[in-house]
């Protein structure tokens, strides 16, 4: 069967090298060797790092038919499961789970992320973005907007939620930011994960001794009730900060450096007062930079068909949602920027019962820093040539790593 | 129009909400759709089937 070659006409010992490169220049663009798959088949075999060849699956159709299929499996563990690199495998809690206890854990924290208990820390969120921008021009100017900006926002947002004490922010910070750092080795990576679990491990420990109104102490609830380990609220709350705050903060940095290359574009959100432009510009960006850029992965548990093609059992699959949002079956002129644009359908939070629990805050973020930064600091502007702006090309989540920026 | 919620495969990612408020909310206890209107107006039925597009877990159909 190793002669077989898949529909673009590889066989597997040709399949091209995943993830690939982006294109010298356009760091906001998927590469440009993965567009091309797309255009050849709409699924095709790919190599990653270990010299596994599992699927790639090229449209958003067919992604989408994928997430939501319950053949196939997130089980992180599974033998065959599609990692994304070398190093201990975990499940990161319910991400890497299969329903129904995936579900069940899941539905224990869902929540604190309805849409309208959401809709309630919007004053709390204001608050936060209003001091950020204050201290950013009380601060050195130019200023990398990432340190001074873009993470101490969504930093504050989850330390509330997690009712975590601010004054730990920094050393929760630096070992989110070694988890997930290019130059981090599996066992710092492995360091950094245990010192937070120890700490939030720890505050779960204080919130079932006295409890109040935030996620850790309705987590607690769910100990005191039997239906929870200490251990899995403690992979929750890992989970929750850094998924909460490297995803967010990179998207508000890597927003604003496409926004200054796109002054047109920066002008309408900055002038407008409609806030339905600023829930369309938070869907355009989101649609149009897919800060986790490693693709979902998935693993076939039956014998099955995707787009035509036969995938067996124990397969792997990969699903980048970069190409995925910028299908031309699916949106107009995918490559044009335009916050106007009804861009709601993408991908970009994935899609299926695992699609991002946290994505009504993360909206929320967003929308309030695009309301409120460019129009306090009309003057944002680039304090270094774009070329030397530093882009996350090996991160597990794709952003800039500094901003540096002058008004 | 008719609106079906299906709770069991709901995820709670609450796109539905952001897409028609009047029409769909979520649970307390665990943020699962709650169908607030089956019949909805017509002036929300474009709004129901962006609500079906987004869903990421097929759990709203419309007859
Ligand atoms: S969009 Fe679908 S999965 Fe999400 S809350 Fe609504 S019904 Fe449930």
């Amino acid at each position: 069967m190793t002669s077989t070659t898949d529909p673009a006409g590889h066989s597997p010992a040709e399949a091209p090298d995943y993830p690939m490169p982006r294109a010298e220049g356009c760091p906001f663009d998927p590469p440009p060797a993965l567009r091309d798959l797309q255009e050849q088949a709409r699924v095709t075999r790919v190599k990653l790092w270990d010299g596994s060849t599992p699927w790639l699956v090229t449209r958003h159709a067919d992604q989408r038919a994928v997430l939501t299929d319950p053949r196939v499996s997130a089980n992180m563990t599974h033998p065959t499961y599609p990692r994304q690199a070398a190093g201990p495998g975990g499940t990161l809690s319910f991400i890497g789970m299969d329903d129904p206890e995936h579900a069940r854990l899941r539905r224990m924290v869902g929540p604190v992320f309805m849409v309208k208990r959401v809709e309630e820390m919007r004053p709390m969120v204001q608050r936060i973005v209003d001091e950020a921008i204050d201290d950013l021009l009380a601060g050195p100017n130019p200023a990398d907007l990432v340190e001074a900006f873009a993470l101490p926002v969504p930093s504050l947002v989850i330390c509330k939620l997690l009712d975590v004490p601010y004054g730990d922010h920094d050393f929760f910070q630096a070992n989110s930011k070694t988890m997930i750092n290019r130059n981090s080795t599996p066992d710092e990576r492995m360091a950094a994960s245990g010192r937070l679990a120890e700490y939030l491990g720890r505050l779960v420990a204080e919130k079932l001794e006295k409890p109040g109104d935030d996620l850790l102490s309705r987590l607690g609830e769910k100990i005191k009730a039997g239906e929870l380990t200490i251990r899995q609220a403690t992979e929750m709350a890992v989970l929750l900060l850094i998924a909460g705050h490297e995803t967010t903060a990179n998207m508000i940095a890597l927003s604003t450096a496409l926004l200054l290359r796109n002054p047109d574009q920066l002008a309408l959100l900055r002038d407008s007062d409609d806030p339905k432009l600023a829930h369309s510009a938070v869907e355009e960006m989101l649609r149009y930079l897919n800060i986790t850029h490693g693709g979902r992965r998935r693993v076939a548990l039956e014998d099955m068909e995707v787009a035509g093609c036969p995938v067996k059992a124990g397969e792997g699959l990969v699903l980048p949602n970069d190409i995925a949002n910028r299908d031309p079956e699916v949106f107009t002129e995918p490559d044009r920027l335009d916050i106007t644009r009804s861009a709601r359908h993408h991908v970009a939070f994935g899609f299926g019962v695992h699609q991002c629990l946290g994505q009504p805050l993360a909206r929320l973020e967003l929308e309030i820093v695009y309301r409120s930064l460019y129009r306090r600091v009309p003057n944002l502007a680039l304090a270094t040539d774009f070329e030397k702006v530093p882009f996350k090309h090996d991160g597990f989540v794709y952003g800039v790593y500094e901003l540096p920026v002058t008004w | 129009m008719k609106v079906f919620v299906d709770e069991d495969k709901c995820c709670g990612a609450g796109s539905c909400v952001l897409s028609a408020l009047e029409v769909f909310d979520q649970r307390d206890e665990d943020g699962v759709v709650v169908l607030l209107d089956a019949e909805p107006a017509e002036h929300l039925h474009a709004a129901v089937h962006e609500a079906v597009q987004v869903c990421p877990a097929a759990a709203i159909t419309v007859a």
